[in-house]
């Protein structure tokens, strides 16, 4: 009887593992859902939005210009973000933020940015992405803590890209374009 | 002829079966719990090959204990390299974030380590591509912690955090006293 209750216990346990272990390889390598929070991406993605991410076009290395990507937060490894790629390496892009992204940083637990202020300064600036790295802002450029404050993005904390908005209903399906059309230089 | 179809069939049946059940399982233990990796190049000589190019050694890399991003200065940690997201670079964790670190050809001779950030240097200093080249590194970056040397069989040892005498931190090294106690009471 014990013996049985055992053998019952063991099944259900490598079941588990066997699950738990498909869950994992689906979640890494095909995408997963995630819940928005924060202002940074009105209006193309709002507050509690549900957004699908898949992760194949991250380990292919084929994230693009344009696209919106999830990515670990530079200073908190445990905290994403989700922001729009505005240059990929060697890109030049715009910054009108302090260029040294270590001097005057001031991070202060924001994806709701509430109690962020961006000094936006009068004299526009270019730099040059470095190898290995993206430079990644939110549409919402008044409300945004991005590259412009941080600096350029090392690739390898994209987590995956965005390619379905779920929820709300009425304006599921593919992603709109960057409101600000003109932070995405174009080199032709 | 019905016979053999069927017993094909069953062994087909039993090879897909096992199939999904063994690969998950593996690809979820090599992303979740640990890593074999051949460490290249001279960058950590003489914690690793220290035979140069005759034999490289082959590290077991503890993913599971890096799940938090939790890192004692010493270890011998591998990391997504910044400046190429293709490779995983592998290095001694000089800095934790907010320690003070003199720096070895770095564009600042003194570097405060920022919030979610290491300090990885390579041991064969000069022969290494390191944080003195690119930076602080963010924690999100982070691979796995080196364990063990598996191979070649007689250099089988457990890897033991240590930071070179002379690379310590200038401030905020406080904390850390206790950590070199805690090594002195685990030798005895």
């Amino acid at each position: 009887m014990s013996q049985r209750f055992f053998s019952k216990v063991l099944g259900f346990i490598g079941y588990a593992v066997q699950y738990g272990c498909i869950a994992h390889c689906t979640f890494e390598y095909v995408g997963e859902f995630v819940v928005c929070s924060g202002p940074s991406m009105e209006p193309t993605i709002a507050n509690h939005d549900v957004v699908f991410s898949e992760r194949l076009s991250r380990r292919l290395y084929r994230i693009e210009k344009g696209d919106i990507v999830i990515a670990k937060s530079p200073f908190d490894p445990k905290m994403n973000i989700c922001k729009r790629v505005i240059g990929l390496e060697g890109d030049k892009v715009c910054t009108s933020g302090p260029l040294d992204p270590f001097k005057t940083h001031t991070f202060d637990q924001s994806q709701d940015g509430t109690s962020h202020h961006i000094n936006i300064q009068s004299r526009w600036l270019y730099i040059t992405v470095p190898r290995g790295h993206v430079w990644l802002e939110g549409d919402n450029l008044k409300n945004s803590t991005d590259s412009r404050c941080y600096g350029p993005v090392p690739y390898g904390l994209i987590q995956g890209r965005v390619c379905l908005k779920l929820w709300p209903p009425h304006n599921a399906g593919v992603l709109h374009e960057s409101p600000n059309t003109g932070r995405i230089l174009r080199t032709e | 002829m019905a016979q053999t179809a069927g017993l094909g069939r069953k062994y087909l049946k039993a090879f897909v079966s096992g199939f999904f059940v063994a690969v998950p399982v593996t690809v979820t233990v090599l992303d979740r719990l640990a890593y074999v990796a051949r460490v290249e190049g001279a960058s950590m000589q003489p914690s690793l090959n220290p035979q140069g190019a005759l034999s490289s050694d082959v590290v077991l890399l503890n993913r599971w204990s890096v799940r938090n991003y939790e890192v004692q200065r010493g270890d011998i940690v591998s990391v997504v390299s910044p400046k190429n997201p293709k490779q995983k670079i592998i290095k001694r964790v000089i800095a934790l974030e907010g320690d003070f670190i003199k720096t070895m050809g770095y564009k600042n001779r003194y570097v405060r380590v920022p919030d979610g950030h290491l300090w990885i240097e390579g041991d064969h200093h000069g022969h290494s591509f390191d944080s003195n080249t690119f930076g602080p590194v963010s924690l999100g970056l982070l691979h796995g912690r080196a364990s063990h040397i598996i191979w070649p069989p007689n250099r089988w040892q457990r890897i033991r955090p240590c930071v070179p005498p002379d690379r310590r931190p200038l401030l905020n090294w406080g904390g850390s006293t206790e950590d070199d106690s805690n090594d002195d009471n685990n030798n005895k």
